[in-house]
């Protein structure tokens, strides 16, 4: 494998977020916990844009990054941030468990996709316009509003359902008082 | 008209005019007869009518005997009686122009399966029309006397409204007698023998509420059926083995039969068995020992009812019965032997018994079981005309006897009567009664109607007690010579009709069989005597009680009859004259020949008129028929024992008894051997320790021991039901609880719940680990594609 | 250019820190993080392939996972505070009354 400054790169913001990842799960405030994922979509955004995908990886930014971590910091701050860190008495054998199944997992996937698919190397493009296009904004609304029109207009009943759902739940129950019968004389 | 009138207009009316339709139709028809020749058809056509008047007659005063009331009625069933002998004295005629051929009238097959062919038949010849003649006759004299007799009798019993009912029962009887006398068959005689049985019950129990605390009157006529039950039971057995050995039952075919074979051991033994049967069933209806002891409890029943049935008509169809089957009882001389001894005793035992009794019926009706034993054994002997004769003559003054007893007693009640009206509101006045004799017959003590009632007055005066009786001579103008006519015709005093025709049973006892002829004259003595002493309580010496005193005589419908009865007592013996010295009267032998077209052989003609007939034979030989001869000895010995025997009545009972408390003079001299008399020699008291008790015992053994205790309480309640609870405990404790709860209910139960206890483990409720096993899973999966690639 | 190889190994590591993540952690949303992160790495898979082959649809498919994963934190950590509310804390393991 010679070593090109794709791969170098590559396997730098890789490091970073396999390190972020693992600063999220091992760090004991739920704030560091969130920063450190924070980081690691922001790596993930770098990899989308090395992909070819600037449209995805903008919106990675914004969404993931800047929406949902900002709600889940909220939610941080709203509950406070709870340092959990004993070792609870229930379900002993889930760490060692879940150790030994992360790596049978990991063994898995590794051999499959290195023995039994092999490597591939994707194409390089074309032309320098194919490559600024590919995966920008026009290309991908054209096969959105075209071709998955339909999931798109179901993902935003999604939402809708899903903002109705969180104002629902949160809400605090009023203690309404009984109604009194109203039969029309 | 409303809808019950309707009906009950419509209903008799179809039916009468069905069975008219049977006549009409038999006379159009051509008929059957002895010769193959239809002569005088037309008349005899006639004979289904003798049956079927009574049975209009008992129709129509069955459904409107209340409306039309007791003169119409009255008329009406004597009409109807009256009617039927019209048409037995046709019948008559009509023999006469057939040369005395005898005639089958047929009507309709009536039983047709197999080999048994029964017709509904009717069979006309001398025996059965003389028999029609006896009963229609007598019958009717009989109907016109009851409407007089009946008319004091519901009232003195209280229930006016019965009247009608008496005479539907009397038509009822006729007709079963007439289906007997003229059936042609053994089956349509049975039938009749069985209808007479029926209305016996019937007319004995009529008044079945009163009598001897309530019951006696139901039980003397339950005593009655049931004692003829036995007789007929044997009567069937009879029956069953004629048909058994002749595949027949008609008359002319067994008797044609019988006379054409030749008997081997089996078959006499058979005959024999047939004929010893036939007698056991003519014992119990004619009331021969052992089976004789109905018929003095018969005497509950009104006395017209006595004087028909059970002295006239009923008791005679077993005498008829086996002159009827005269061809097979020639066959079995053993039989003949039994039948005639059994007449012979039972005459005597029921004279000496006669002579004991108080009660003014009964001594009747031992005088008729006694005479009734003298016609058997006339039959047994041989003489069958003789015991006819007897039967006819019989009917003739024992019917009259009974009918003035009965207007005796009625005196007795219409002197009581006037003597309590006499008496009435006077109180105090307790008429001195003693009932105290033997089972208190059923006439019904003073339950007057709607005479003033004496209501302190003790009710067991008993007017049928001769001792309560006694110098109704000049009180009973014309009840009295009707008596002493029929008591002399009984005694066997010439020139009366009883004294020819006992004196043919005598002699034809004379010279058969020492034995019966000297029963049969003892049985003659104490006949006379005992009549004497009956007439001489009644009627002679003084009242002894106030009733008696005041006693009245009968209504002329009564007494006319009376003497119509009377008439034939006295002249009746022309029927049949014996030779006397070698003079033939004329009209002699006229019942011998006219019964010998029937009797004498099939189709031969009898010895015509003054023949003089073969040497006397023994008993065993075929009936023929002798034509009889006055035997100087014979009736002299017998009309000088009754002589004597009044005498000696005469001499006991003229003076004595003159009170009611006073002993019988018997009594007086032989103690306790009377009180064997009076208590009919304990027969009815030996019957009731050998056969009623032990079957009083074995019922009530059956009920209580047997149903009650072993059926119901062990086996019922312990076994059955001990069983079945222990199944159902073996059920629900055993295979319930014991296998199918713990097996299908419990073990699949604790089963789930075993296994769900061991799966209820991985709900642990924490998230982690169900995702732990949503991992697992997904382990597992993404290995199994890299194996299968 | 970097073989598409790479980048799903990389996924799948980032994977299983996610899945190490909800297995193991108690924090209500510390878990509810990891679960971001597992959908992230299944991003990143979709979006090499969808240069691997040249597919705008995969791309297209990210798209939607994030809205979804949008919508479904926001239902999720109401949930959360929904439960804080009555319970005080975010332990999942306090939330156990569903045993068995």
């Amino acid at each position: 494998m010679t070593l090109t400054p794709d791969l170098v790169l590559f396997f730098l913001l890789a490091a970073i977020a396999v390190g972020s990842a693992l600063g999220m799960l091992f760090s004991r405030s739920a704030v560091h916990s969130a920063l450190f994922l924070v980081l690691n979509f922001a790596v993930g955004s770098v990899f989308f844009i090395l992909l070819g995908a600037p449209f995805i990886a903008m919106v990675q930014v914004t969404v993931y990054a800047g929406a949902i971590m900002v709600l889940f910091l909220f939610v941080i701050m709203l509950l406070g941030a709870e340092l959990l860190r004993q070792p609870s008495a229930a379900l002993p054998w889930q760490r060692p468990l879940a150790f030994v199944l992360g790596l049978l997992f990991l063994g898995v996937v590794a051999a499959y996709v290195f023995l039994g698919w092999g490597g591939a190397t994707p194409e390089p493009f074309a032309t320098a316009d194919s490559a600024r296009n590919f995966g920008g904004p026009l290309d991908i609304g054209k096969v959105l509003f075209s071709r998955y029109l339909l999931p798109f207009e179901l993902t935003s009943l999604l939402l809708l359902v899903g903002m109705i759902g969180a104002v629902v739940l949160v809400r605090e129950e009023k203690k309404t008082p009984e109604p009194k019968p109203q039969t029309p004389k | 008209m409303n809808h019950r009138r309707l009906l009950f207009l419509l209903g008799p009316g179809l039916a009468a005019v069905g069975l008219l339709a049977f006549p009409a139709v038999s006379w159009a028809a051509p008929l059957t007869s002895e010769g193959g020749e239809a002569s005088g058809a037309g008349l005899f056509g006639l004979v289904p009518l003798i049956v079927l008047f009574p049975v209009v007659g008992l129709l129509i005063n069955l459904f409107w005997g209340k409306q039309l009331g007791e003169v119409r009625v009255g008329i009406l069933a004597s009409g109807a009686a009256g009617l039927s002998f019209l048409i037995a004295v046709l019948q008559l005629v009509a023999l006469q122009g057939n040369d005395y051929h005898a005639v089958t009238v047929p009507l309709a097959d009536w039983i047709v399966i197999g080999d048994l062919v029964v017709p509904w038949a009717f069979q006309v010849d001398t025996l059965s029309v003389t028999m029609m003649l006896v009963v229609t006759g007598v019958g009717a004299l009989i109907h016109v006397y009851a409407i007089g007799y009946e008319h004091d009798d519901v009232r003195h019993n209280g229930d006016p409204e019965r009247f009608a009912r008496f005479f539907v029962y009397l038509n009822l009887f006729l007709a079963a007698m007439l289906i007997l006398v003229t059936g042609n068959n053994y089956l349509m005689m049975f039938v009749g023998w069985e209808g007479v049985g029926l209305c016996s019950y019937l007319l004995i129990g009529f008044w079945f509420e009163k009598g001897a605390g309530g019951v006696g009157n139901a039980r003397a006529g339950r005593k009655a059926f049931v004692v003829n039950r036995v007789g007929d039971w044997a009567m069937l057995m009879a029956l069953f083995l004629i048909f058994w050995m002749f595949r027949s039952l008609t008359f002319d075919e067994v008797f044609g039969t019988v006379e054409r074979i030749r008997l081997d051991a089996t078959g006499q033994a058979m005959i024999t068995a047939i004929t010893l049967l036939l007698l056991a069933g003519a014992t119990g209806k004619s009331a021969q020992i052992p089976l004789h002891v109905w018929l003095p409890d018969a005497m509950a029943g009104p006395t017209p009812v006595s004087a028909f049935i059970h002295a006239a008509t009923m008791v005679t169809a077993g005498i008829y019965m086996i002159t009827r089957s005269n061809p097979l009882f020639a066959l079995a001389p053993v039989s003949q032997n039994a039948v005639a001894l059994v007449g012979g005793a039972t005459a005597l035992l029921a004279a000496t018994i006669a002579v004991g009794q108080f009660d003014i019926k009964r001594v009747l009706a031992y005088s008729t079981i006694s005479q009734l034993g003298f016609m058997v054994a006339a039959v047994g002997l041989g003489g069958y005309v003789a015991g006819m004769f007897h039967l006819v003559t019989h009917a003739f003054f024992k019917a009259l006897l009974f009918l003035s007893a009965g207007s005796v007693i009625q005196a007795i009640e219409r002197g009581h009567m006037a003597h309590e009206a006499g008496h009435a509101h006077g109180g105090g006045h307790a008429d001195p009664h003693r009932s105290g004799h033997e089972q208190a017959p059923g006439h019904p003590p003073s339950a007057i109607g709607h005479a003033p009632p004496a209501a302190s007055h003790p009710p067991s005066f008993d007017p049928q007690d001769m001792r309560n009786m006694g110098g109704l001579w000049s009180r009973l103008p014309v009840t009295k010579w009707v008596y002493v006519a029929g008591a002399l015709a009984l005694a066997g005093i010439a020139p009366f009709a009883g004294f020819w025709s006992k004196d043919e049973i005598l002699l034809d006892a004379f010279k058969h069989s020492p034995a019966v002829y000297g029963m049969l004259t003892v049985a003659a003595f104490f006949t006379a005597f005992y009549m004497g002493r009956q007439v001489l309580m009644v009627f002679w010496g003084r009242p002894r009680t106030d009733a008696t005193r005041h006693a009245s005589e009968s209504p002329w419908v009564m007494t006319i009859p009376l003497i119509v009865l009377a008439a034939l007592s006295l002249f009746g013996g022309w029927f049949n004259l014996p030779a006397i010295a070698g003079y033939t009267p004329p009209g002699a032998h006229a019942m011998t020949e006219w019964l010998g077209h029937t009797l004498g052989g099939r189709g031969e003609e009898a010895a015509p008129a003054g023949a003089a007939a073969p040497a006397e034979e023994g008993p065993g030989e075929a009936a023929e028929i002798k034509e009889g001869e006055l035997n100087f000895l014979v009736a002299g010995v017998s009309t000088g024992l009754a002589l004597l025997a009044f005498f000696m009545a005469y001499l006991l009972y003229s003076k004595r008894p003159e009170t009611r408390e006073d002993d019988d003079p018997l009594y007086e001299m032989f103690g306790p051997l009377f009180g064997l008399l009076q208590n009919k020699w304990y027969i009815d008291e030996l019957y009731d320790f050998l056969i009623l008790r032990p079957y009083h015992w074995l019922a009530r053994f059956s009920a209580e021991v047997i149903d009650g205790q072993l059926w119901h309480d062990w086996f019922h309640d312990q076994v059955v039901a001990g069983l079945f609870n222990l199944f159902t405990r073996l059920l629900a404790d055993g295979v319930d609880k014991g296998f199918v709860d713990p097996v299908i209910s419990d073990f699949p139960a604790d089963l789930s719940q075993g296994i769900a206890g061991v799966f209820r483990r991985m709900q642990t409720g924490y998230v982690r680990s169900y995702a732990l096993a949503v991992f697992v899973g997904v382990v597992g999966v993404l290995g199994y594609f890299l194996i299968a690639k | 250019m970097v073989p598409t190889s790479y980048y799903v190994a990389l996924s799948a590591i980032l994977f299983t820190l996610g899945v190490a993540g909800v297995l193991t952690r108690r924090n209500a949303i510390i878990i509810f993080m990891s679960v971001e992160l597992m959908l992230n790495s299944a991003n990143l898979v979709f979006v090499a392939f969808a240069r691997q082959f040249m597919e705008l649809s995969g791309q297209v498919f990210v798209f939607f996972v994030m809205t979804v994963a949008a919508a479904e934190v926001a239902v999720g950590l109401a949930l959360i505070v929904a439960i804080f509310r009555t319970k005080k804390s975010i332990n999942v393991d306090e939330v156990n009354q569903l045993k068995g």
